[in-house]
């Protein structure tokens, strides 16, 4: 029995190790300069976690494996070891201390800096199920918006007040459209209940919360069609509250905006 | 042991049925009506999840037989979105209020911890019985959840309830959110107030009840479990009830604690709300909602520790570092709330501290481990059932426990939080190493509860395919949400219609194998719950130390008498587990043996 079990242990851990090392289901690639770190970051992680569940699940396979009821010669009495308690102690604490301290410098590099000064800025307002991305226009203003004027059905789900000049040039899209290689600043906000801004080539998610504004950052790298998902549960079609993020060459970017009445 | 068995009853058993088994205020009683109601509540869960599995792995498909039980949920045969949102709900809902917190503490706890400790009941037996009654009235309630909004089952929300969804009631335009949502609150609510009265009982009872010779460092572990359970029950229910209470506030008596101003819901702008913080829910919530998981988890813990001596027969490796383990587990739980909230949008500096005590809990929680495997080294260890499952928490338990060690890092979970790999993690350790520890405590206890023992021969082959199954189903899940798939969708991919999100197309297989993976599981299941009717009745009986441990447990008739040790006050003279003692004539001291001089203990 106690073989049997033993074996079947180490079984799961090779199986489990080999999920995790072939990559046939894995990240969808980065498109980020903080998602190569997040990346690398997760690869450490990784590797400690592999040495400490492969320590841990290889040993409870061969004490199973070894010491049975049938084995030659009496349990050991021993209350334990202190020495041994204040040494595995240490060396873990060094090791997730160590692990945790490490996974924080993304994380401040994201969220500690204010956006650099040519950082595009865009308005983010999720509703249930749908995405609105607001650009500022030529003025470089974006206008007021005013909750009394807001209507899905039509066509001013933001509320864009029809009274401030700043709003007529604003432009208001149901998908995101970033150029590359530019610092993009995200105002996020929600209309109804909490949602989730998750593209998961950009190795970043953040809420949306009714009732405030949250401004993150990050810099697109490659150009390409890139999914949105919403992540957190906001309702029965969460599922398929999905958009795009297309990052466009800096070229294709202006020409874009031009399209939208946006002249340069 | 014969001066036990001259018993005189110190007080009478009640005679009438209503007093013995309905209304009992016997622990004993108590402790078999809350395992009870966990098994029935595990069985509601068990099915929901099949449910999800189904519609998980072929979205859209129609099964006939979907049609008679969910009229409108599933009108069509097709899972609704909605119907398949109040199955994560309340699978969640019921697992872990009325299983998780449920058997291992009410169940276990009760019947146990009063004998371990040589009492002869609890130290309030009458609040005993009323917080499980409250426990009872709290099923029925969420029961009434599932059923109030005909054709749905019960809220959508996901058994985390933020606000503003699960506050606005009918404005916020989703079936369930009404009547559905309120049940459920005033559930939780009254589950809360079982809970605490729960807790009050089992910390006094371990503080004052303990007998003669019973120094703390001579309680089993199963007992520190217990205890510190009970105190993190004591802490962190409360905090749950007043957040439930406001957000009962705000769906019904249009407050705003948690609904800020200019909301804009299905086309309508709310304007009876101002000034509320979603956050502060969040808060709330997950300061219970951490420890919480400890709740669940620290009696498999103390259990497991208990039964992986006793088979072993070895005495426990590093019994002190398991206790302050124990409890280092249990304060640290109260400091890593915000793990969950890491994008919620609070301060980004919080996340930083959050994160650095969140992967200090896995310190305490390696000692563990450590010391479980110092247990197992050079022992001659006995494989029935319960030592099985036993290891088999220790393997679940680090597999669940490491992959904390990505989600607790902020940087990381920026990736991978409300992803499949969450879910993953959280079923490994909260779900299903929790759930190793109750079979381990049914297999191990049933003789003593019972009278009978428990088939061992289907038990073994219970263990082998359900700890196949359950690794087969939660390890992949990880791998799903390394590719990004977000958790509490009704579908990644339909590959029918083409609906979905196209990044997710790949793991499709990887979807189809879950399922299958846990179709197999559940039907497993069916082996225990025959075992467990058909050892109740045909079982062979159980003499009063079947499996030769050294705990009070084992020094009384199984089942024990009402007042459990006959009237007769045990004296403790060893420690807990004082196995393969050199020179002894057997390989187990009792705890109550007369003191050998050279031994000690």
């Amino acid at each position: 029995m106690g073989k049997a079990l033993g074996l079947l242990l180490w079984i799961i851990t090779i199986a489990a190790v080999a999920m995790f090392a072939v990559h046939k289901w894995w990240f969808p690639p980065s498109i980020t300069e903080h998602g190569q770190l997040v990346d690398n970051q997760f690869m450490l992680t990784l590797v400690v976690v592999a040495i400490v569940f492969v320590l841990a699940q290889v040993a409870l396979g061969f004490v199973v494996f070894q010491f049975g009821s049938s084995r030659k010669g009496d349990a050991t009495y021993s209350h334990g070891s202190n020495k041994l308690e204040v040494t595995w102690t240490t060396i873990t604490a060094a090791v997730f201390v160590t692990l945790g301290i490490l996974g924080q410098q993304v994380w401040a590099s994201l969220h500690f800096h204010e956006a650099p000064p040519n950082a595009l800025t865009i308005e983010v307002t999720a509703q249930q199920f749908a995405w609105n991305f607001r650009y500022a226009g030529a003025d470089d203003t974006f206008g007021k918006l005013d909750p009394l004027q807001m209507s899905d059905s039509n066509g001013n789900p933001l509320g864009l007040d029809s009274k401030d000049p700043a709003a007529k040039d604003d432009i208001v899209t149901s998908t995101i459209t970033v150029p590359a290689n530019r610092p993009v600043q995200l105002i996020l906000k929600s209309k109804d209940v909490i949602h989730s801004f998750f593209v998961p080539n950009l190795r970043f998610k953040q809420d949306l919360v009714p009732g405030m504004s949250i401004r993150v950052h990050f810099t697109p790298q490659v150009v390409g069609h890139y999914e949105l998902a919403c992540a957190e549960l906001c309702g029965a079609g969460h599922y398929k509250m999905k958009s795009y993020m297309d990052v466009l060459s800096a070229d294709d970017f202006e020409k874009w905006l031009k399209d939208k009445g946006v002249g340069k | 042991m014969a001066e036990h068995e001259v018993a005189v009853h110190a007080h009478h058993p009640p005679t009438g049925f209503i007093k013995k088994y309905i209304f009992s205020v016997d622990h004993k009683v108590i402790g078999i009506q809350y395992y009870f109601l966990a098994i029935f509540s595990v069985i509601i869960g068990l099915v929901m999840s099949v449910l999800m599995r189904l519609q998980l792995g072929w979205p859209g498909h129609q099964f006939g037989f979907l049609k008679s039980i969910f009229p409108i949920g599933a009108a069509d045969g097709t899972i609704s979105p909605e119907l398949y949102l109040s199955l994560v709900t309340m699978h969640g809902t019921i697992m872990v209020f009325f299983v998780l917190t449920t058997a291992p503490q009410g169940g276990f706890g009760n019947y146990f911890l009063p004998i371990q400790i040589g009492a002869a009941d609890m130290a309030f037996p009458v609040l005993n019985m009323l917080s499980f009654w409250t426990t009872f009235v709290a099923l029925l309630v969420m029961i009434g959840a599932i059923f109030v909004e005909s054709g749905v089952v019960g809220p959508i929300g996901g058994w985390t309830g933020y606000a503003p969804l699960s506050a606005l009631g009918e404005a916020s335009g989703q079936k369930g959110q009404t009547y559905g949502v309120v049940l459920w609150i005033i559930s939780i609510a009254i589950f809360c107030i079982a809970s605490l009265l729960g807790a009050l009982n089992f910390i006094t009872t371990m503080l004052n009840m303990r007998a003669k010779g019973m120094s703390l460092m001579r309680l089993p572990l199963s007992c520190w479990g217990w205890f510190t359970t009970a105190v993190l029950a004591l802490l962190s229910f409360p905090v749950l009830l007043a957040g439930g209470v406001l957000l009962l506030l705000d769906h019904l008596a249009g407050t705003s604690f948690f609904i800020p101003a200019n909301l804009f819901v299905n086309d309508k702008l709310i304007t009876e709300h101002a000034g509320g913080s979603p956050i502060m829910w969040q808060h709330l919530f997950w300061f219970f909602g951490h420890p919480e998981v400890y709740i669940a988890i620290l009696p498999g813990m103390g259990a497991t520790s208990h039964i992986l001596a006793t088979f072993a027969r070895k005495p426990i490796f590093g019994y002190r570092a398991m206790v302050y383990a124990i409890f280092a587990i249990g304060l640290l739980g109260f400091f890593v709330w915000g793990h969950h909230m890491f994008i919620s949008g609070m301060d980004p500096r919080t996340g930083m501290m959050f994160s650095l005590v969140t992967l200090t809990i896995g310190v305490p929680s390696a000692i563990k481990t450590f010391n479980w495997l110092g247990t197992l080294w050079g022992a001659r260890i006995r494989f029935t059932t319960a030592m099985l499952f036993s290891i088999g928490f220790v393997s679940l338990f680090v597999s669940g426990g490491v992959t904390g060690m990505f989600l607790g890092q902020t940087s990381l979970d920026l990736q991978l939080h409300d992803t499949y790999f969450v879910v993953g993690h959280f079923h490994m350790i909260m779900g299903v190493a929790a759930i190793f520890g109750m079979f381990a405590g049914t297999y191990y206890w049933f003789p003593k509860m019972f009278g009978r023992m428990m088939g061992e021969g289907i038990g073994k082959v219970h263990f082998w395919l359900t700890f196949i199954g359950v690794n087969a189903i939660f390890i992949p899940m990880h791998i799903m949400g390394i590719a990004g798939a977000p958790r509490r969708y009704a579908f990644h991919w339909n590959e029918v219609t083409g609906e979905g999100f196209e990044f997710l197309k790949g793991i499709v297989p990887v979807t189809k194998f879950v399922s299958y993976a846990a179709f197999f599981t559940a039907a497993v299941q069916i082996l225990f719950f025959a075992n467990l009717v058909w050892s109740m009745y045909k079982g062979k009986k159980a003499s009063v130390n079947p499996w030769e441990a050294t705990s009070l447990e084992w020094t009384v008739p199984s089942p024990p008498p009402h007042d459990n040790f006959g009237g007769h006050e045990p004296v403790v003279h060893h420690g807990p587990y004082e196995y393969s003692v050199p020179g002894a004539k057997t390989d187990f001291i009792m705890q109550t043996d007369p003191a050998i001089a050279e031994t000690g203990g």
